[in-house]
């Protein structure tokens, strides 16, 4: 048998929800493990085999000067690079400090904040290196992962949709709840993924998964509008963990 | 010929239902959840929405208490029958790896005989619609056809319509006409709650059997009738269909569809409510062992970019090309298609599109700006 590939995951700043994800794939896991070398994962095993590596999958955000030349690094040892979660794709909830100045956050939150070695702003992995394929979600879905992984291992396209949250929605034979009980929902501009977790408990969905394709976010802003949802709060929901995704980046400061 | 005009106490369908149930059939009816009619498998009367109505306009829904108890006084679901007979998501094939060769597992599918209760003049319509998307010329889909077999009909003429209803245009209802094997009017007055029920099958009569009943009267006849013309005259959605292929076949380049794709969420929800949308994607999976890849078979819609995705790229890429696909194949292709309109006037997807775009407004606008 041809030689395992290897894979190796990568944190920058993140939660490490992403990588959870990938450990909570109990059952899958053996199944891993049995068709690829898992070389590096610092979160699994302080075991590290060198590179380079078939797969890498990357979690987190770049935030340091630090995390700069590293990403360089891991993509230079890596045959096929995934971006994992809203950080990794769309710089996470902690780009939200793109719309301030980090520097007067330092000087409040850190005693001696000549230490902090940081950067202006968190950005996705994809503003540095080339991404072969960004899988979004705050955090991932675990099935999702193992559909990508699957699809890496037997060379075909993964079955990842970008259309809406709707889509999943309907297909679960869940009734909207923004038209039936007028609750602001971002489903009709969000990525699918998750299977519609939140309408299915009739909360609205929050656009964990980032902008779908081909979004239009101001037309469903009107909407809410109408709903009687304020102004400042169709900006929060838009400024949230996909805050700098193109389109919701948009969106939100058109509400300014 | 007995008779086929007959008149049953309102609380006798509970007598229907379990007739229905121990002749094998599960009992699928509206019912309320998420303060919403949907469609479910139901056993006692009382869990129909008894004594509701909805309030339905572009992109809102509400379900409200009404002044009498009568059974069903509001008008179709969220979801439609579709989700039955076409289902959303189906297994086609397994394959497992063995030793020397592949083992393909087909699905058998061996769906519950099913009986629909409270299907609307509309919902008839798009039954048959589908009946004609899967079930004639070469290609017969065994997934709907298995489904479709056995499903009992008892149909309900509309005694109240909602702002989104406009089967009169595309004369589709209020009044059931075929496609059932019963079909039920309610009549609800100071005196007495009753339902006028003509038996249009075999199979009918026999789920009659043991329930009491008394042969209605040329008067009620004139009763039922009266309900459902004052339902007809209720409804003010018009849609006109006179020359309407050829309208949108002459308008590709209409400024219109800009208008309404600025609007346009390509959300796909008017697509999924549909109950004539028929379309599917297929995906094939493998398992992390490469011991096991599956067929995996799905409701699709011409509002995705992956639906006109061919090698290199989508073919529809703006949202403007994907309302035009709907629309254009809803009331023109379809009519080239299959004869019929792709649409049976039942107002769904004007109801559960989230920012309310209408269809029949749509049409409006392109005859307006004809040429
Ligand atoms: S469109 Fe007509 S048949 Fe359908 S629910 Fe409304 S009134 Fe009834
Ligand atoms: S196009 Fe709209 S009104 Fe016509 S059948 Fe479909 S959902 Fe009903
Ligand atoms: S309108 Fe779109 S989703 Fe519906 S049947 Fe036509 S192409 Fe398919
Ligand atoms: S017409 Fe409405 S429901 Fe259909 S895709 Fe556009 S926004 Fe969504």
């Amino acid at each position: 048998m041809a030689r395992k590939p290897k894979l190796a995951v990568w944190k920058f700043s993140s939660c490490d929800g992403c990588q959870l994800s990938l450990l909570d794939c109990e059952d899958e896991l053996l199944a891993l493990a049995g068709n690829i070398e898992i070389a590096n994962f610092l979160e699994a095993s302080r075991e590290v085999i060198k590179g380079p590596y078939d797969l890498s999958l990357v979690e987190g955000s770049i935030t340091t000067p630090h995390d700069l030349k590293r990403i360089q690094e891991v993509r230079k040892i890596s045959k096929f690079l995934v971006t994992i979660g809203a950080c990794a794709t769309a710089g996470g909830i902690q780009a939200l400090r793109n719309f301030q100045s980090v520097s007067d956050f330092i000087s409040i939150v850190y005693a001696t904040p000549e230490y902090i070695s940081t950067l202006e702003q968190s950005t996705a992995i994809s503003s540095h290196v080339k991404v072969d394929f960004e899988l979004h979600g705050c955090p991932i879905n675990k099935e999702q992962l193992v559909e990508v992984i699957s699809a890496f291992l037997f060379h075909r396209k993964p079955n990842i949709p970008a259309h809406s949250v709707c889509m999943e929605c309907k297909l679960a034979g869940n009734v909207c709840i923004l038209v039936s009980n007028g609750v602001a929902c971002l489903g009709p501009v969000t990525h699918a993924g998750c299977g519609a977790l939140c309408p299915s408990y009739n909360r609205g969905c929050f656009g964990c998964y980032g902008a779908k394709e081909n979004t239009n976010t101001s037309s469903l802003s009107n909407k809410l509008y109408q709903l009687g949802v304020k102004n400042q709060d169709i900006q929060k929901l838009f400024r949230s963990y996909n805050a700098y995704t193109p389109a919701f980046l948009k969106e939100s400061k058109a509400h300014d | 010929m007995e008779n086929n005009s007959l008149i049953i106490l309102a609380e006798s369908l509970q007598l229907i239902f379990d007739n229905l149930n121990s002749f094998g059939y599960q009992t699928i009816a509206p019912t309320i959840s998420e303060n919403t009619i949907v469609y479910d498998q139901i056993t006692k009367i009382s869990d129909l929405p008894i004594g509701y109505i909805d309030e339905q306009t572009g992109g809102h829904y509400r379900l409200k208490k009404h002044s009498k108890p009568t059974f069903f006084s509001y008008t179709v679901g969220a979801n439609s029958w579709k989700k039955y007979l076409h289902p959303p998501k189906v297994r086609l094939w397994q394959i497992k790896r063995k030793a020397k060769a592949m083992e393909f597992v087909s699905e058998e599918t061996q769906p519950p005989k099913l009986a629909f209760i409270g299907v609307r003049g509309c919902e008839l319509a798009a039954i048959s619609i589908q009946d004609r998307v899967f079930l004639k010329d070469k290609f017969v889909d065994p997934i709907y056809s298995t489904r479709r077999k056995d499903i009992f009909i008892v149909a309900i003429n509309c005694a109240r319509a909602v702002k989104t209803c406009f089967c009169t245009s595309m004369q589709t209802g209020p009044k059931v006409e075929e496609g059932f094997d019963l079909s039920l009017t309610e009549i609800l007055d100071d005196k007495k709650h009753i339902f006028l029920v003509k038996v249009a099958t075999e199979k009918g009569r026999e789920i009659l059997k043991n329930i009491p009943y008394k042969v209605a009267t040329k008067e009620d006849e004139n009763i039922a009738e009266n309900i459902i013309k004052t339902t007809a005259q209720s409804i003010e959605k018009k849609l006109d269909t006179e020359n309407i292929k050829e309208l949108l076949y002459q308008n590709y380049e209409n400024p219109s569809w800009d208008e309404v794709a600025n609007r346009c969420l390509s959300c796909a929800n008017c697509t999924m409510v549909c109950p004539t949308c028929f379309c599917t994607t297929v995906q094939d999976t493998t398992d992390l062992t490469g011991e096991i890849a599956e067929r995996w078979r799905s409701w699709d819609s011409c509002f995705t970019s992956d639906f006109s995705y061919i090698h290199g790229g989508s073919v529809r890429v703006s949202t403007k090309s994907r309302y035009r696909q709907w629309l254009v194949h809803k009331l023109g292709a379809w009519l080239d298609q299959f004869g019929t309109s792709g649409c049976v006037g039942c107002g769904r997807c004007i109801t559960w599109c989230p920012v309310g775009i209408d269809i029949t407004e749509q049409v409006k606008t392109l005859r307006e700006n004809n040429g």
